[in-house]
């Protein structure tokens, strides 16, 4: 019962500090206009460029923009604690790292999950696309799939910032790597032969293809493969970063580096 | 030339911070590499040399855009966060020639970007750049990086109020690549945004590095871009001073 109650309010608590407390303003820059305007910016690009079609970058630029929350916050968590000198009793406490470091990804797994289907309905009504009325609740399932393996690939970041102080540089350096890897803009046939394998690895690259089939009117059947294969590696860079955050703890409590900012 | 000394100082200070700080001097110019490697990346599918040229020049200078936006938006805030604001504006030295050679810091910073996308496009897109006019096009380069600081100086005064204005900053990162036809023909974007772009000084800019690309004249793209730029100036010192003289007024000058 003490893990459920981590798990959901130290959880949301976390979440709610990293926007400072209660101030939802935040969100119209980082969650709104960030999709919104990634998403016009490649579709002219590939206008400019008779590259692919409006549905194409509306698709893959906001599901690449659910990395942001997946993969910042989950880092901010554990720098915000820092920053605020808490971390240190965070990590003293008694609760379960699991509960305590899962719960802090659920509301970031849920905003990313948001902040992609804002971009595709606005890029979608913005950019006069058309996905079919049937495809949505798939789209949306996929969509969710993706945000867990950002949150998971989040999680190992927020451990790593346990030793690595500068989690915004680090959180854009992984965010840039996904724009470029993964198949946001480019489909990964069109890219460099060597770039495939890499995107193949990470999050995102299976969620934007399944997405792009769906909306396309591809079956379930077509796409749920590669939907378990995003599933499978959202589940091990979360299993890495459970893993890389006791180890690393360990290390800063040996070290005595934990609070140093 | 006091005044000379204390603006050569302080540019060269900040920029000395701002060279060792990871999140500026390796950001600055790794993030705009990799959104010109994304953009090039499109423009390569079709393998359309007068495209990629076309894309590679602009987007050589998407760097200084993004060496003011997140930056300059939380220049006051950091200086607050530091507990100097207070200090910055009881010197006498007036506030705009503090923010401005920060301002000038951060878009030299945008100048290593400039060279680092040239040679990254060369090497991996085999995109050599080709210009007529060397003198015009370093010149245009010089004059973009100058009207986007004094953009970063209007920035970083309107912003002052907003305790966020960090994610200001970067929500105008993508729509200023878009609107100032840096990897984008503005013909391709709705007639509405004209005006938008013509009165952003780096639309200018960049027209005016394409020109000297092309052999044809920049100056007129240059006396626009100059004009643009100090209108910005002037706004800027005179919001900043009345955005001061307020936050003194109301005490609310140190609160974050």
């Amino acid at each position: 019962m003490t893990s459920v109650r981590v798990f959901f309010v130290g959880g949301l608590m976390s979440f709610r500090a990293l926007f400072n407390w209660m101030n939802p303003w935040i969100f119209v820059p980082t969650i709104l206009l960030g999709p919104i305007t990634q998403i016009l910016l490649f579709a002219y690009i590939g206008r400019a460029a008779g590259v692919g079609d409006d549905e194409f970058f509306i698709i893959g630029n906001a599901l690449n923009y659910a990395a942001i929350p997946g993969m910042f916050a989950m880092t901010f968590t554990i720098g915000g604690e820092r920053f605020a000198q808490t971390l240190g009793l965070v990590l003293v406490s008694p609760a379960r790292r699991v509960p305590l470091f899962m719960g802090r990804a659920l509301p970031v797994i849920l905003t990313g999950w948001g902040t992609a289907m804002i971009g595709i309905l606005s890029g979608v009504w913005v950019l006069d696309a058309d996905i079919a009325a049937g495809a949505w609740p798939l789209v949306g399932l996929v969509v969710a799939v993706g945000a867990f393996a950002t949150a998971g690939i989040g999680l190992v970041m927020g451990a790593i910032n346990l030793v690595w102080r500068d989690g915004a540089t680090l959180g854009n350096v992984v965010f840039l790597v996904l724009l470029v890897f993964t198949g946001t803009n480019v489909a990964l046939e069109d890219l460099p032969a060597w770039m495939e394998p890499v995107g193949r690895c990470l999050p995102l690259t299976h969620a934007i293809e399944a997405t792009r089939m769906l909306a396309d009117g591809a079956a379930w059947g077509a796409v749920s493969s590669l939907v378990a294969l995003e599933l499978l590696i959202g589940a091990v860079y979360v299993v890495l970063g459970l893993v890389a955050l006791r180890w690393l703890e360990d290390m800063s409590r040996r070290h005595a580096t934990l609070d140093r900012v | 030339m006091t005044r000379l000394r204390q603006l050569l100082v302080c540019y060269r200070l900040q920029l000395r911070v701002m060279m060792f700080s990871p999140f500026e001097g390796f950001l600055q110019v790794f993030f705009p590499l990799m959104f010109a490697t994304a953009a090039l990346l499109v423009y390569r599918v079709n393998n359309d040399p007068a495209a990629m040229l076309y894309a590679g020049i602009g987007a050589a200078a998407m760097g200084i855009w993004t060496s003011q936006t997140t930056t300059a938006a939380t220049l006051v805030q950091r200086e607050r966060w530091a507990g100097t604001l207070e200090l910055v504006v009881a010197a006498p030295t007036p506030f705009a020639f503090v923010v401005l050679p920060i301002t000038f810091g951060m878009a030299t910073l945008g100048l290593y970007s400039v060279v680092a996308v040239i040679l990254w496009d060369w090497w991996l897109f085999d995109l050599p750049l080709q210009v007529e006019s060397w003198p015009g096009f370093v010149l245009s380069i010089l004059m973009a990086t100058f009207s986007i600081a004094l953009f970063g100086f209007l920035l970083s005064v309107t912003v002052v109020r907003y305790r966020t204005a960090w994610a200001l900053g970067s929500a105008l990162e993508y729509p200023g690549w878009l609107l100032c036809g840096f990897v984008v023909p503005l013909t391709v974007l709705p007639g509405w945004t004209q005006p938008l772009s013509w009165a952003l000084a780096p639309t200018w800019g960049v027209e005016a590095m394409r020109d000297a690309a092309a052999g044809e004249s920049p100056w007129f793209a240059l006396a626009m871009c100059a004009a643009v730029g100090l209108a910005y100036a002037v706004l800027a010192a005179w919001l900043g001073e009345r955005l001061i003289d307020s936050a003194r007024r109301h005490a609310t000058l140190s609160l974050t």
